[in-house]
């Protein structure tokens, strides 16, 4: 197998396990059950981004598109940030009861 | 020659950290409670983007590219870990609990705000 043959099939693996994984970590963000469950689950959303954006750089070879991945970084980190400062100051999330739609 | 080489490498990166971003996500949908699934996101999910970035610098064949891509991963190196301990701190302090089969907890003692 040729060296550009490679990279492609092992782009198209890497896009499709990303793609399994972003359908996994949505189950966990709508499933909850407390806000910072679903914090977390925006935050792997962001690295997954990340990964796929890395991917389709390659991919498609346009190099901008490696400076929203970066900036998807920053902004991803700035948003945990803000989302736990504000886990912190709501008391008790777990008091928030699930048929009432939950912590949001 | 060497070209073939990098981007097999690159290949091996990229489908190393899919699978690492993939038992992330699986650690997150399956653990018991908010701080194992933070160590499970956080620890594996930085592994899975850096590798991946890692792959990018190596297979674009260009030098700005390929530091920018570096200067992702140190820069989710460096705050992955900031935002993580801040969850599992605004977690346990807004009334968290560990699960059941938690062996130590530290801050046992401390009283919630």
């Amino acid at each position: 197998m040729s060296a550009d043959l490679f990279l492609l099939v092992s782009e198209n693996a890497a896009l499709g396990l990303l793609s399994i994984a972003v359908v996994i970590v949505l189950i966990r963000l709508f499933r909850g059950p407390t806000l910072p469950d679903r914090i977390l689950a925006l935050d792997m959303l962001t690295m997954l981004a990340i990964s796929l954006i890395g991917v389709l750089t390659l991919r498609t070879g346009v190099d901008l598109l490696l400076d929203i991945a970066l900036a998807l970084c920053l902004v991803g980190f700035v948003a945990t940030i803000a989302l736990a400062r504000y886990a912190l100051t709501r008391k008790s999330s777990r008091s928030v009861s699930p048929e009432s739609g939950g912590a949001g | 020659m060497i070209s073939d080489i990098f981007q097999y490498v690159a290949g091996g990166f990229l489908v190393c950290g899919a699978c690492f971003s993939l038992l992330a996500a699986l650690g997150l949908l399956r653990f018991p409670d908010i701080f194992t699934r933070l160590h499970a996101a956080t620890k594996a999910g930085t592994v899975g983007a850096g590798f991946v970035l890692l792959a990018v610098a190596l297979a674009s064949f260009d030098v700005s590219v390929a530091l920018r891509a570096l200067g992702g991963i140190a820069f989710i190196v460096l705050t992955s870990p900031i935002a993580a301990h801040l969850l599992a701190r605004a977690a346990y302090l807004s009334g968290d609990r560990p699960s059941n089969i938690t062996v130590v907890n530290e801050l046992e003692n401390e009283k919630p705000e």
